[in-house]
Order: structure tokens, then sequence, then C-alpha cells
């Protein structure tokens, strides 16, 4: 019981130990779970979409082979290299953080945040694209100047509308979290003795990385 | 006697027990507690929010209730009656149900039962609270934008052709949902990491236990949910033909989808109504819970196989009969955990205690109404007699009774338990076993006659009906209004007991587990130390006696 007592009173003097925690081991390893919980539920998400795929691509198998054509592999292939990229720059920044490299940790982050951009950059050419050919979603699909589609391709097209939207804005919100690690590497707190808050921003990217390693072949590469 | 179970180390963490203040009185104002971190406060901000639209719902199926009077739609025509039906459930489901158990009773007794000063993440919690209120108001602004008629499950093809105002109210929905994904990753993170010292898996508390199989669902099912919405409302602005057959999609997949994550919402309403069954039962009749383990595994069976019975919503809808096979086996399935929860209650009263509080009363009630409500679940998920029953009122009855004689009894029961704990005031006893009686009477009179109507051929969802069916409509009516009667007492005397209700002990029922170490009400920080636990949560200490004399 007495050593209950000194656990508790030894990091007393710790900044970013919050109220309710005793150590900071116990903040981090609640955090960590945090996130990769709040990873489990991402996944269910994207799931979802991913069942719809599954079903869609079995039911028209020719349409989806036709509508992947108006792809672009070299800026898929592209884009999948820009993302592979900024999760070695994100796994540097963890990396420096842990080794109180803090000019290191930031310029990593920088050049994460620089590589999301890049990545929304060409698909934002990606996107101007399909709006001109009418390649859009729903009631909006209008195809023109493009060899004819099976009216079912517009099915193809909702979806990657839908699949890499969403994954854009998790590109966003990504560029929003990296953001805020690298405010927080810059208030001293950040350090070998704690690290969470960037290898949690670490774990977010990571994951918006793997959903792309998915959505690249299952839209671009069709065969 | 907490002393050979749980007991409080002194000087904690030295940063802030300088004075055990009730959480109630520190800090004062409106904003104080709209910016509060404390659990205990969102508990309660989610408590007031949840009765509140719990009256909101209620008053709509008055509506209902009084419109089946007579065989003919008098008093609400065709439209209004499919208004009124589809907010009940969806406000009743979404507002009330969903995180009335977790959201509003485990936030404020959980952490206390882990001897813990908060939930692992405060500010998420507020946070969830806060998108719990945003999607509410959401959901409601459908009210006055057109109403919903779809029925609370939004199905495909009506819900992405009928015209009013369904994109309001999946997007209500939509909020919901993520306000409900985040407090189950809070929990299950405070459950993991948050536990006093001395306090292994084996000795939480079982409300404990059903908590974190709640919201191992509300994490992995919700979000699938969310996505299902986000494209329904795709599909009615885009007309994007996922769910339309005439753009080459599938109604039917709508219909997968929603149940991959309503089948387990309803057991994300019904699991800690289990929790709370057991707290009840052991300390209302001093005994230890008879298979501690069993019970608290169960509990994480039926989150699991509750994610694999979804299509027994579907027998009609033309899914493949293979599948129905195995969905209908399935489903079988759960009734096996749900009956070793059911035996180990009955069996923890046998030879015990029991004083017949409230709480007790509520408790037996639940075993009761869920024995019924859990066995025409059986009757459902027989294949051939769902074909029969399937969109009657036995359905309706066979929902209500696990909903309401499960969910909202085990709340009502967890209400007047935990009560004293909330405010250190006492309810009127006499007037809440009046109350526990009328609700019983009222709720079997209202939802049994409606089994019977179901047998009978009444279709669920219509505003008017065949004469003969009349009388058994009126009694449905005659119990609906005991039961509001009786819910109606139920308020009156709780908020009388808070501004005039006299002041109880930190432990009023003699409880082992920890919140009822903590003070009454609780202070800021829950404990004036770490508390470390010693022993199990049901080891009453007359028990313990009386096993030593055997023993001497």
């Amino acid at each position: 019981m007495n050593a209950t007592v000194d656990r508790m009173n030894a990091h007393e003097n710790e900044a970013f130990l919050r109220h309710h925690f005793y150590t900071p081991d116990q903040q981090s390893s609640a955090a960590k779970l945090g996130m990769w919980l709040f990873l489990a539920q991402e996944v269910l998400f994207f799931s979802g979409l991913f069942m719809v795929y599954t079903a869609f691509r079995y039911f028209y198998p020719d349409a989806f082979l036709a509508a992947h054509e108006h792809l672009s592999i070299p800026l898929g292939a592209t884009n999948t290299l820009i993302l592979l990229t900024s999760s070695l720059t994100m796994a540097l920044a963890v990396r420096s953080a842990q080794t109180d490299q803090i000019a290191k940790l930031r310029l990593s982050l920088v050049l994460t945040i620089l590589l999301a951009a890049g990545f929304l950059v060409v698909k934002y050419f990606e996107y101007s694209h399909k709006i001109h050919a009418g390649l859009l979603p729903g009631s909006l699909f209008a195809p023109h100047g493009v060899e004819s589609l099976p009216e079912t391709a517009k099915l193809f097209f909702s979806l990657y509308f839908v699949l890499t939207g969403l994954h854009g804005i998790h590109v966003i919100a990504g560029i929003g979290v990296i953001g805020w690690a690298f405010h927080k590497a810059g208030s001293g707190i950040i350090g070998s003795h704690y690290y969470t808050p960037i290898e949690n921003v670490g774990l977010y990217w990571h994951f918006v990385d793997i959903v792309w390693i998915f959505l690249f072949p299952l839209l671009y590469l069709v065969r | 006697m907490s002393t050979a179970v749980a007991e409080t180390v002194s000087g904690g963490n030295g940063r802030q027990h300088e004075a055990a203040e009730s959480y109630l009185s520190a800090g004062r104002g409106l904003r104080s507690w709209l910016t509060t971190l404390d659990h205990k406060r969102i508990g309660l901000m989610y408590l007031a929010s949840i009765l509140l639209f719990f009256f909101v719902g209620g008053m709509l199926a008055m509506g209902i209730r009084l419109e089946l009077w007579t065989p003919a739609g008098e008093l609400l025509d065709a439209d209004m009656y499919n208004k009124f039906f589809t907010l009940h459930g969806a406000v009743m489901i979404f507002l009330f149900v969903i995180p009335g158990l977790p959201a509003a009773l485990g936030n404020f007794v959980m952490p206390l039962m882990l001897g813990a000063k908060d939930v692992a993440f405060p500010r998420l919690n507020l946070f969830s609270y806060y998108l719990y209120c945003a999607g509410a108001v959401i959901l409601l602004y459908t009210i006055i934008s057109g109403g919903l008629d779809t029925g609370w499950t939004f199905y495909t093809p009506y819900s992405t052709t009928t015209d009013s105002s369904v994109v309001s109210a999946v997007s209500g929905a939509f909020v919901l949902g993520f306000s409900s994904i985040l407090t189950g990753v809070n929990f299950i993170v405070t459950i993991h990491k948050m536990r006093a010292p001395g306090q292994g898996w084996y000795r939480l508390p079982l409300f404990v236990w059903s908590l974190y199989a709640t919201a191992v669902m509300q994490i992995l099912a919700t979000p699938v949910l969310a996505i299902t919405l986000l494209l329904l409302a795709v599909e009615r602005t885009l007309h994007i033909g996922f769910f339309d057959p005439a753009l080459g999609g599938d109604p039917v997949l709508f219909q997968h989808f929603f149940w991959f994550y309503s089948h387990p919402a309803v057991y994300i309403m019904i699991v800690p109504a289990f929790g709370i069954m057991s707290e009840l039962i052991t300390v209302h009749s001093r005994k230890n819970i008879f298979g501690y383990k069993a019970v608290a595994l169960s509990s994480v069976a039926i989150a699991i196989i509750g994610f694999l019975v979804w299509g027994h919503h579907m027998f009609v809808s033309g899914q493949s009969e293979v599948a129905s096979t195995l969905f209908s086996f399935l489903t079988f399935t759960v009734a096996v955990p749900t009956a070793i929860k059911i035996f180990s209650w009955v069996t923890t009263l046998y030879r015990g205690s029991i004083s017949f509080t409230a709480p007790m009363l509520y408790a037996l009630s639940f075993i009761f109404l869920f024995s019924i409500g859990g066995l025409t679940g059986l009757f459902l998920a027989t294949l051939a007699i769902d074909v029969h029953l399937h969109d009657t009122y036995f359905v309706v009855g066979h929902f209500h009774y696990v909903m309401v004689g499960g969910n909202v009894i085990a709340f009502l029961g967890a209400l007047h338990h935990w009560w004293p704990k909330m405010f250190g005031r006492k309810y009127n006893e006499r007037l809440a076993a009046i109350a526990a009686a009328l609700v019983f009477v009222g709720f079997n009179l209202t939802f049994f006659t409606q089994l019977v109507l179901g047998t009978r051929g009444m279709p669920r969802r219509y505003h008017s009906y065949l004469p003969e069916y009349t009388d058994l409509h009126q009694l449905s009516t005659v119990g609906s209004v005991i039961l509001a009667v009786g819910l109606f007492l139920v308020g009156g005397y709780l908020l009388a007991s808070l501004l005039k209700g006299e002041r109880c002990s930190a432990n009023p029922w003699g409880g082992v587990s920890l919140e009822w170490v903590a003070s009454c009400p609780p202070s800021v920080h829950n404990f004036p130390g770490q508390p470390v636990v010693h022993g199990g949560p049901y080891q009453f200490e007359e028990i313990e006696s009386s096993h030593a004399k055997v023993q001497a």
C-alpha cells in the first residue's frame, strides 16, 4: 500500500500528467489504446464501403472494368508513392521525438504535411478531369468526350467519389492533426520522456495511408 | 464493513484533495456545469437530457395509443400517424434507450466502481455529450422541416423517394452514432486502464462487465450504421442508385447494412440492463452472484453472437433460404447466454435476504418481463412462425417487452438504486412501490394485448383497423395510460426528494462495490485517495460472517 502512495507522489512534477492519472505510463497506454479503438471504428466505417464495392463489382464486373479505364494509373501510382513517403517521414518524426531531436521532429512533420498537401493537389487534377468528362456520381453522370460506357458505370464513379472523397476528408483531417502535433512539438513538452501525441498522430496517419493502399488497386488496377 | 473489501489510501496524488466538497456544490452556475469535465456531472446532464426525450417519445406514444382507441382513423390521418410512430421510434431509440444506460448511468457510476477519479478521457466525454446534443437538435429539426414517415428503420426504396425530411433525420442519427462510438472508446480504455489496485477483471462489478461488452458493440457496429446513413443521404441528394433497383442497385443491401448495426444495437440497449440487474439482485438480496464468471462472460458472448444474427430481420425479404436457416440457428444460440443470466439471477435470489425495496421490485419485474420478451424472440427466430408473425403487433409486443420490460425497467431500478448516491437524498419508498406496481400492471396490459393482437393478424403501422380488434386495442390504450401515470408518479416523488428528501448515509443499501465507499454525494475527485480492492464486489458482510459461523 505504501508502494502505491510512492508511485503516486513520484511524478507530481510532470506537467503533462493529467490529474486523473497516477503515472505517465498509465496515461500514455490509455491514450494509445484509445487511438487503436478509434482506428478500429474507422476500419468498420470504411469496411461498409468496401462491402458495397464488393457487391457491385460482383453484379457488374464488365461495367467496372470499362469504367476504371478512365482513371489514370500514373497519377494514382504517384499518389501511392507520395503517401508511402509521407508514412516514412511520419515514422521518422516519432523516432526523432523518442531521441529528443526536436528540430528533426518538426522538420519531419512539416515534410509529412507537404506530402499530404501534394497528394491533395494530384487528387485535384484527377477530380477536375472527371468533372470535365462528366464522369460524376448519380444524376450528375453525363459522360462526354469519352467512348460509350454502360449505364451501370455510374455506380463505379459514385463509389469512386464516395471512397476517395471520404479518404480525402481523412487526409485533410490528417493535415490538421499533424499541424497540431507540430505545434505541440514546439511547446517544449515533447521529448524522450513523453511522445504519445506524436505516436498517436502517427498511428492515425498510417491508417489513412493503409486505406489508400486498398483503394488504389480496387479502383485503379481492376482486371 | 467496507474495509473487508476495499479501503482508501490517504494522501493520493497530493495535488487536489484539499477539500472533500460534493461534486454538486463545487462550482456553481450554469457555466460550471456546461464546461465540466467531471464524469458525474456529465452523467447527470445526460440523465436530464434523456429524460426530456423519454417524455417527448412517450407523448408521441400516447398520441399513437389514443388514435388506436377507435377502428377508424379519426384523431390522426394516415400521414400524421406515420410521422408519429416514426418519431416515437427514432426519439426513443436514438435519444433515450441507446445513451440511457451507458452514457447517463454508466458515466456516473462506472468510474466510481473502478475507484477512479474520472473516465480516461474527460474532455472526450464532454465532447460526446455535446455531439449528443447536436445530434438531438438535428434529429428534432426533422419535426419542423416536414416530419419523417419512413419508420425508424429508414428502409429503402421508400426512404429515397418519400418527400419527408429523411436527410435531416439520418444526419442526426449519424452525429448521435459518433457520440455513442466515442463513449464506447472512452469506456473501454477506462475499464482497461483506470481500475483500482487489487481490482482484477473478476473483481469488477458486473455492471462494468456489461458496459465493456456494450462498448465493444458501440465501436464495431455503429460505424457501419454511420456509413449506411451517409450513403442513404447521398443517394437521396444525388440519386446514385446503390439501393435503387431501377438504377442497378439493391434495396436488400440497405437492409443488410442497417441490421448489421441495428441488431447489435438492440444488444447495446439491453446488455447494460443485464449488468444493472446483477447489481440490483445481489445488493438487495444480500447474496453473492451465482456464477460470477458465467454472468460476466455471457455478456461478452451476447456481444459476439449479436454480430452474426442480423439476417433474422429479413426472413421475408427474399434472402436465400440457406442464409435464413443459418441466421435462425444463430439467433437461437443467443438464448443460451441470456438464459444463463436469468438462471443466475433466480439462483442468486434463492435463500437470499430479499428486501422489497423499489430497486428489487424493478429487478423482479425485469425477470418476469424480460423472460416474456426473450421467449417471444424465439418464436420470431423460428422461420416458419416468423413468416406468419412478421410485421404484426407480435413483433411490436416482443420488441417492447425487451426494450421497455428490459431496458426501461432496469433503468428505473438503477435510477432508484443509485439515486441516493447521486443526490445524497432518499426517495419515498411507499410511493415508489405503488409506482412500480402501476408500471408493471400498465406495461403488461399495454403490450401483452399487442402480442395477442399480433397472433390474430393485426399488422403494425396502420392508423385504422378492422372492428374485431377494437377491444384489445382499447385494453392496450388503457394500459398505456396506467403506465404513464406510474411513470409520472416516479418523476413526481423523485423530484420531490431533491427538494425535501431525507439525507442519507454514504451506503444506504449496504453495497460493497467501490461506488458505495465514496461519500454521498461523492466529492469532486470521488475518493480522498486511491482505493485498494481486497475482494469481490458482492462479498456482503452478513454472508461472510454466516460462512464463518458454519465453519466454526
